[in-house]
């Protein structure tokens, strides 16, 4: 591609031909601010807070989808620019709820950072008519509030472009355009999936996840009860994002030391009940292929993918694991196994996880998810409700030791950790499938072909002795469908496909503590996440799931062998054909 | 919600043809609108249950299409009522009050402009000059002009198509 030379700010800058004058300033060091933006999200030119001044240009270009050309002189920071975004924050605050202080996203507001940038803090400008709006918290995951909206759309974009989905969008025209759902149905009787990627595209307070936090304090306070808790794999590459940390910055211990000091009973991991996720799915795999079972079979971790599956390939559930999540895995273990060894009646159980995801919370809430004939689990917390707690009790994080989780539900493997990463499901399953299947240990136990941010990648494995075993892993589930229909089309064939909701898989889950769009835009957010937790698989002793110690000990003692029916009865699950446009 | 309380009543017939309909579009760019234009005619407008046939048939999410319906004032999610009331909002009605009859039509219907009662029985919409300046404010009831009409007038002529 051709080079474009061009001048911003009196600055001399060569970009590549295509580029926009957004990003050939950001390539000058000059930080255009931006409001509708997000790179291959929403890429609309609405907002207006990009404008500039291009020489010979009849009026202000919106500079984030303004293409540069050769020998153009573009002014980002004139007066007039600057009195022009003003004016546009001015206007959005016209008609914007102003109760900052009790707003999820005060201090981490990207409307409110600009107001301040910008020197635009009356709360009576054009003091006029305003829009009303009535909040909608039928989801059990995701609240919606239009009167903090600002209409930018970069939720819609998230769940048209990134999702493939389309429940909100914009309606109605002009001052009276509100992001609503077809005929404002609630969104708990749309198709949502609670991916939460909404959430986390608002720049302002108009989404946000259904608060678990109250009830966890209440359960923590009850001396009665047992409280335990188990963070998912990705939470700890992203709660340091809550306290300022480095972007991806393993946090570990410190979340573990926080969990304790937060009044958590007991602090398990996620990772264990991923582990034992591998062990059953890999065998469920295994006894598919060499069975002539329904192939591909399609992982079942992500509850966001999960309900997508029963809304648009309702026929496709078949090829579902019948594998619970980790979480619910882990809930059940807990409820179960763990009670009756420790002796706790199950009812003064609470257990509690955090998840890097909304959709959990869902979860949770499903059929035949209840082993001990009670929810496996009662409440799903997001890394941004634990950051919040934390913040909350006091506890300067940043400061923290690294505390140690509990035996004997704390320990994990390498495999276990990757969970989180587009394709991480794919290469725990290999490691162990290949190595069942072969009966040889396997040595090399990177699977680099399923690794990285690509919406979809593929890769095929011989394994003696049964052949060619052909696998897929999509991450967003825009691509997830371009993937099943390639399936469903007979273009494609392969035994295996993982398959996560959220684009880069759980590190960018709707969960996740938001990042401010000028560092999404600038910053692969997923991959440097993604590289956190495969850091922390390469130091990993034992990096396969089935050479888990404590894995091997809860077959050993409780379920017998992997897929056994006990194991069945507490560890699957059953799914529930759903349409895409309910009848009235 | 925002669905009309007015029962659907499409028959197999405008089904059959609105199917028709859409697979002449269906996977064009910009198929929508026709598919729209279409459905309306058929229907008379495009409630819950048409824009769902709809959505169903091209794989276009239903709140794409329901955005669409609500931007373009042409579109209407609800039915015309037996007795389809006009009040003109034209330049000289508007200045002899005639915002003041529409607004008296809707408190007495309990309806607004643009909208059907549940029972299906009236519906409003207002219009821009109907030819008849002379006579404003005018009010179109059914098909018969009412002229130099006051609010006050308003529940008594209502009430003779109740």
């Amino acid at each position: 591609m051709a080079d474009i030379k061009l001048t911003v700010d009196n600055i001399e800058v060569t970009v590549p031909e295509g580029s926009t004058l957004l990003e050939a300033a950001r390539a000058a060091g000059i930080e255009i601010p931006t409001l509708c933006f997000l790179k291959d999200i929403n890429e609309i030119g609405a907002c207006r807070m990009c404008v500039c001044e291009v020489e010979g240009a009849r009026s202000l270009v919106t500079s984030c989808v303004y293409p540069v050309t050769e020998g153009m002189v573009a002014h980002t920071n004139s007066e007039r620019v600057k009195e022009y975004r003003r004016k546009t924050l001015q206007l959005i605050l016209s008609d914007h709820n102003q109760d900052c202080l009790g707003c999820s996203r005060s201090e981490n507001c990207e409307l409110q950072a600009m107001c301040k940038k910008y020197g635009v803090d009356d709360t009576q400008y054009y003091a006029g008519k305003r829009n009303e709006s009535v909040i909608d918290d039928s989801s059990v995951s995701i609240v919606r509030d239009n009167s903090k909206c600002i209409l930018c759309r970069r939720c819609v974009g998230a769940c048209i472009n990134s999702q493939g989905i389309g429940v909100i969008g914009a309606n109605e025209r002009g001052f009276d355009t509100y992001i609503g759902t077809a005929f404002d149905l609630p969104l708990a009787e749309t198709s949502c999936v609670n991916c939460g990627q909404c959430i986390t595209a608002c720049p302002v307070g108009a989404l946000y996840e259904k608060d678990s936090t109250a009830a966890v304090k209440a359960a923590i306070a009850d001396p009665d009860k047992v409280v335990v808790i188990q963070p998912a794999p990705s939470v700890r590459v992203g709660l340091g994002d809550c306290f300022g940390m480095p972007l991806g910055e393993n946090v570990e211990g410190k979340m573990i030391e926080a969990l304790r000091r937060l009044g958590f009973d007991k602090v398990f991991d996620t990772n264990f009940g991923a582990d034992l996720t591998i062990v059953e799915e890999a065998t469920e795999l295994i006894h598919r292929v060499t069975t002539g079972g329904t192939l591909p079979m399609i992982t079942s971790c992500s509850p966001g993918w999960i309900k997508f599956c029963e809304h648009n390939y309702p026929d496709m559930i078949p090829n579902l694991s019948t594998c619970k999540s980790p979480q619910q895995m882990f809930g059940a273990v807990i409820k179960t196994y763990y009670a009756e060894k420790m002796g706790i009646p199950v009812d003064k159980i609470v257990s509690v996880s955090v998840m890097p995801c909304t959709a959990k919370k869902f979860e949770i809430g499903r059929e035949d998810q209840s082993a001990a004939g009670v929810p496996d689990l009662d409440y799903a917390l997001t890394t941004r409700e634990l950051g919040r707690m934390i913040s909350e009790a006091g506890i300067d994080f940043v400061n923290l030791p690294d505390g140690e989780y509990d035996n004997p539900l704390g320990e994990y493997t390498g495999a276990a950790v990757i969970f989180g990463a587009t394709g991480g499901v794919m290469e725990a399953a290999l490691r162990t499938a290949v190595e069942k299947i072969s009966g040889k240990e396997l040595t090399e136990l990177n699977f680099t072909d399923v690794r990285g941010v690509e919406g979809i990648k593929e890769a095929s494995y011989n394994v003696e002795p049964i052949g060619e075993v052909r696998v897929a892993v999509a991450s967003g589930l825009a691509n997830a469908r371009k993937l099943l229909d390639m399936v469903k089309s007979g273009e494609k064939d392969y035994h295996f496909i993982e398959i996560m909701a959220c684009p880069g898989g759980c590190v960018n889950g709707g969960g996740q503590p938001h990042v401010p769009s000028k560092v999404r835009n600038a910053v692969d957010v997923r991959a440097v996440r993604a590289q956190g937790l495969y850091d922390i698989d390469e130091a990993c002793t034992i990096r396969k799931s089935h050479e888990n110690p404590m894995i091997i000990k809860l077959y050993d003692e409780w379920y017998g062998e992997f897929g056994s029916e006990k194991a069945h009865h507490a560890l699957h699950t059953s799914y529930v054909p759903r349409v895409i446009n309910k009848d009235l | 919600m925002k669905v009309s309380n007015v029962p659907f009543q499409g028959t197999a017939e405008q089904e059959a043809k609105l199917i028709e309909l859409i697979n002449e579009h269906k996977g064009q760019k910009g198929c929508l609108m026709p598919i729209l234009q279409g459905a309306q005619n058929i229907y008379g407008y495009l409630p819950y249950e048409v824009q769902k046939i709809i959505s169903d048939n091209t794989g276009i999410p239903m709140e794409k299409i329901y955005g669409v319906v609500t931007f373009y004032a042409q579109f209407t999610t609800s039915p015309k009522g037996k007795c389809e009331i006009s009040v003109c909002l034209g330049t000289a009605c508007y200045v002899k009050g005639s915002a003041a009859i529409l607004e008296k039509v809707e408190e007495v219907l309990g309806i607004k402009e643009g909208e059907c009662t549940d029972d299906g029985a009236f519906s409003i919409e207002s219009c821009r000059c109907v030819g008849a300046c002379g006579l404003a404010p005018v009010m179109i009831v059914g098909g018969e002009v009412y002229g130099k009409i006051t609010p006050d007038d308003v529940p008594g002529i209502l009430a003779k198509y109740r």
